[in-house]
């Protein structure tokens, strides 16, 4: 996850897989508006989620910062050489940044997001690589799709600093004449001519791909990753299972049934996804009872996954609280002080869910609409994913019990709609107590737990 | 009225009660999202470019993530068909009689193909032939297309001639076409039947003719892959595997960790350490790796202490991973078998009734195991020289993966402690060589047992995660026309004769053959 700190031990002894040994540089190839930055930003949301520490780097920022005023296309002239002249020193700049990333600040993978049309310029990038010792993999997207190309320019293009000052006709025409610029000169990447490099050509937005020389695991990731996105539109809603007896008690995990008011929440989401009129919704459950009980209401075909478990809390499992603070007041403040990498005696920690639940996003990835009806942990690391939230806000994200989280991909983000369905239910958010320290007294660790029975 | 829910015995999976039976909706286990309708996959390519071997090798994996999935090898009717294999001229395109007779192969096999997916419970169906003209393709495609089945073509193309000769020399010398040849003479034969095939060639065509068809070309054995209309998630976990393996020459080294002080009191799971003599283990198991002298040998630990004591002894890095923990025995972890048959014997009866199922209260279950280690078998495919210090069931179903075994096989596999099993990649399957590295540990092996009363069938097998052997390839001839009696008549010219560099071959004539031979 990005932010999350790594004790010097924990690093030798990685758990994960060891991705890389040198770092990753990604370049993404493309004339404007091909979804460069789009995919750039959601692979490296992708990367960070599965703790791959990764930064992306667009070239188009640099400009912006450098030309504070943008005119107009003839910026990107081929002819013009002062124009030319800020744009090499801004990739140049953006590579300085990037060197900095990988070597001193513990960063795997940049995603170098620029067009990179041309052949000279690929090769100073490669020359960067080879001397700095990073592994270069190309993401070239390919499309002639005058829809597709129009779509994007409407979506991201007319909302860009650049053309604050125009109106959409404006922008659309400068836009397209900008492209004109580059087309000229566009090298793509070529079977032949490149076929010692490292690289993936998205054609027509995922219909074809030619994968070339992927040279290890992040690489093998990053394509399989590639090939299961799409930008169809659709809606992911996220919600937990009704309120549980468990819950009404305040005790966590096991695997409770659900509280009278529980099974009112599940027929309110019953009516609820009725009125969305959705179609064709996939329902995923967990294998625990009170999601399964939850979805039984909504009346549709469902499927079960055990990776949507909540998280399994080993010794503490059932227990309250202020339980916990009594029998382990050691372990209890611990997990206050990094919850994200806690694991509980003979349980699991944050970081664990997050390895389970990949195969969960990358299903919801391939997928259209879903619901996922599932748990207060787990909620949170899949909104981590979509909301790009770092491992220390992961823990503490807030999911209530009998609210549905509507989530909508927009541009290069997701739009987010909480829908709360007017069904009491217990609060079961403890946020982190202000002193974490091992010797602190009982009352300051119970001080955030929330009411319940 | 929403329908209350019981949790089944054995898998421990909440359904809703109805009788006995799961009823609808079907609940999927672990794996949602699995092939439906069927798909059939179909090879693309010249001979020895390791068709086959894909073929063969998708299959064991498929059948290990619980999906059904049969190869059809229409090499293998056409032996049926043909007893005697005489040489290359068979395959000439202007052979007639042969050219019917294959064609005759390939569509009965399609017929089996049909009936595996249809009747059979089949999910995945690999037609493995070379299929190299657009006529051959577009007959499956209708065939798809009559039945419901999604198709996947997966080409092969490679012009490498080391690879090729290496291919030849690997399998198609020692195939029963060639049984009576020596090896020089089959790899010339082989030569001139793979140009037979050449002239008519037509690959696949992303840009044109094949521009709709869902299917990936594998370039020179996984340097380039071109992959175009992926329709479903099967097919990009098809893709992705793939991508993933390789024929490097290399080993994997399975064993568990050094015998550990729960071993000694005949403990399930918990976190304990080695005793000695599972430390001695260590040492020699140190001394066994330094004799195998590998160039990269990369070392893969669970996260519990006993199996990362052991790799310690090695004195070379490790990657710990929780996907390689011991099976989670729930309410069960430290006790002995005992203690479980005293305090829960309905569990412990149940457990021999279905021992891949059955998951334990608050645990896991062998079909559990299955899918959190899939990951790791996808990483070892990449990785070459590996030894994975594990647990009794987790490298049993490791095992299962590289062995092809099936879910009730698993559970029972002979994984002992201080042996270590070496797996070697050779021609179509996997070399085992098990090596006791002479430390006494106790036996922490219970076989099936003998009375076991299977309760009804109340499991949910559809769509879960149930490792299959793959399926012997149909060898009954099922050509119409073949098993006709009347034996048409076979011409003077078309009588097989042996060149004279040619062992004689039998010529049968109960079987009408048109075997044209080398002159």
């Amino acid at each position: 996850m990005r932010g999350a700190s790594r004790s010097k031990n924990t690093q030798i002894l990685d758990k994960r897989v060891c991705m890389t040994n040198c770092p990753t540089l990604i370049v993404t190839v493309g004339l404007p508006a091909r979804g460069k930055t789009y995919i750039s930003k959601k692979l490296t949301r992708y990367l960070n989620w599965i703790d791959v520490p990764t930064k992306e780097f667009n070239v188009g920022q640099y400009r912006r910062e450098c030309v504070k005023i943008y005119k107009s296309f003839e910026f990107f002239r081929p002819d013009n050489e002062e124009g030319l002249k800020i744009r090499k020193q801004c990739a140049l700049a953006a590579l300085n940044d990037v060197r900095q990333f990988l070597t001193d600040e513990g960063g795997q993978v940049a995603v170098f997001d620029a067009t990179n049309t041309t052949r000279e310029r690929r090769e100073t990038i490669i020359r960067f690589a080879e001397q700095n010792g990073f592994k270069v993999f190309f993401v070239e997207s390919v499309c002639e799709d005058p829809d597709v190309i129009a779509e994007n320019i409407v979506q991201v293009k007319l909302g860009s600093p650049d053309y604050t000052h125009c109106n959409t006709e404006e922008a659309v025409a400068d836009f397209m004449k900008r492209i004109k610029c580059y087309e000229n000169s566009y090298q793509p990447l070529d079977e032949e001519l490149d076929r010692d490099l490292s690289f993936i050509k998205i054609i027509d937005v995922g219909r074809r791909y030619l994968v070339n020389r992927v040279q290890d695991h992040i690489q093998s990731r990053i394509v399989y990753y590639l090939m299961n996105i799409h930008i169809t539109p659709r809606s992911i809603y996220l919600c937990r299972h009704g309120e549980s007896d468990l819950n009404v008690k305040g005790r966590i995990g096991g695997d409770s049934g659900l509280s009278a008011r529980g099974k009112q929440f599940a027929d309110a989401l019953g009516q609820f996804i009725q009125s969305q009129n959705i179609s064709d919704l996939k329902v995923w459950t967990s294998q625990m009872k009170r999601t399964i009980q939850t979805a039984e209401a909504v009346g549709v075909t469902y499927e079960q996954w055990k990776a949507l478990n909540e998280i399994d809390a080993g010794v503490c499992e059932e227990l309250m609280y202020e339980e916990i603070q009594l029998k382990f007041p050691l372990e209890f403040a611990l997990r206050d002080q990094d919850k994200y990498r806690y694991r509980y005696p003979k349980g699991e920690s944050y970081e664990d869910l997050v390895q389970r639940l990949e195969p969960v996003i990358m299903e919801l990835e391939r997928q259209e609409n879903v619901l996922v009806i599932c748990h207060q942990a787990v909620m949170r690391c899949l909104l981590a994913y979509f909301l790009d939230k770092t491992a220390e806000e992961l823990p503490y994200l807030k999911c209530p019990l009998h609210t549905v989280l509507k989530l909508t991909p927009v541009a290069y983000g997701c739009k987010v709609e909480s829908v709360c369905l007017k069904v009491e239910a217990v609060n079961t958010h403890r946020d982190r107590p202000t002193n974490v320290d091992v010797s602190r007294q009982a009352e300051e660790a119970l001080l955030t737990v929330p009411d319940h029975q | 009225m929403p329908r209350e829910l019981t949790q089944n015995r054995i898998q421990k999976i909440w359904i809703p009660s109805k009788d006995d039976k799961p009823s609808m909706p079907r609940i999927p286990h672990g794996g949602p999202h699995l092939a439906n309708p069927p798909t059939v996959i179909v090879m693309v390519g010249l001979p020895a470019r390791g068709k086959t071997y894909i073929s063969r090798k998708l299959t064991r994996y498929l059948n290990w993530i619980g999906i059904p999935t049969k190869v059809f090898n229409v090499g293998e009717y056409r032996r049926e068909a043909v007893k005697h294999f005489s040489s290359y001229d068979f395959f000439k395109s202007d052979n007639e009689d042969a050219v019917k007779i294959r064609q005759q192969c390939a569509l009965a096999a399609l017929r089996d193909v049909k009936i595996y997916l249809t009747e059979e419970e089949g999910q995945v169906a690999v037609f493995d032939a070379t299929n190299t003209t657009r006529e051959r393709r577009d007959i499956i495609l209708e065939f798809g297309a009559e039945n419901g089945f999604k198709i996947f073509f997966i080409e092969s193309v490679c012009e490498d001639p080391n690879v090729i000769a290496c291919n030849i020399l690997e399998v198609k010398v020692s195939c029963p076409d060639y049984q009576d040849c020596n090896k020089t003479d089959a790899v010339e034969d082989f030569k001139k039947r793979i140009e037979c095939y050449r002239v008519n060639y037509q690959p696949l065509d992303p840009d044109q003719y094949d521009r709709n068809l869902s299917f990936i070309k594998v370039i020179d054995v996984g340097r380039r892959f071109l992959v175009n209309r992926i329709q479903d998630h099967i097919q990009s976990r098809i893709v992705y595997y793939l991508m993933n393996i390789h024929v490097q020459p290399r080993s994997i080294y399975l064993c568990r960790h050094g015998e550990s002080q729960h071993n000694l009191q005949g403990r399930l799971g918990g976190d304990s350490g080695l005793s000695t003599r599972g430390r001695k283990f260590a040492g020699a198991l140190a001394d066994f790796v330094e004799e195998q002298n590998l160039q990269d040998l990369k070392v893969w630990t669970s996260q519990l202490r006993r199996s990362i004591q052991t790799a310690e002894a090695l004195n070379v890095p490790y990657e710990q991973w929780k996907g390689l923990n011991e099976i989670d025995a729930g309410v069960c972890e430290e006790m002995t078998y005992e203690e479980v048959r005293e305090r829960f014997p309905e569990e412990f009866a149940l457990r021999d009734q279905d021992k891949y199922y059955y998951r334990y209260p608050s645990g896991e279950s062998y079909q559990d195991l299955v899918q959190r280690v899939e990951p790791l078998i996808m990483e070892l495919e990449r990785q070459e020289n590996v030894l994975v210090i594990c647990h009794q069931a987790v490298m049993r179903c490791l095992l299962a993966y590289f062995l092809d075994k099936s879910a009730d096989e698993m559970p029972y596999l002979k994984c002992p402690l201080h042996t270590v099993l070496k797996l070697t990649p050779v021609a179509y399957g996997c070399k085992v060589e098990s090596i006791f590295l002479n430390v006494e540990a106790v036996n922490t092996h219970r076989d099936r047992p003998e009375e076991v009363k299977r309760g009804p069938s109340t499991l949910i097998r559809r769509n879960s995660v149930t490792p299959l052997t793959s399926p012997e390839p149909n060898k009954k001839p099922r050509i119409e026309g073949l098993d006709d009696p009347t034996i048409r008549e076979v011409t003077p010219a078309q009588l097989t004769l042996c060149s004279t560099t040619h062992t004689t071959l039998a010529l049968s004539t109960q079987h009408w053959l048109s075997e044209a031979c080398l002159t």
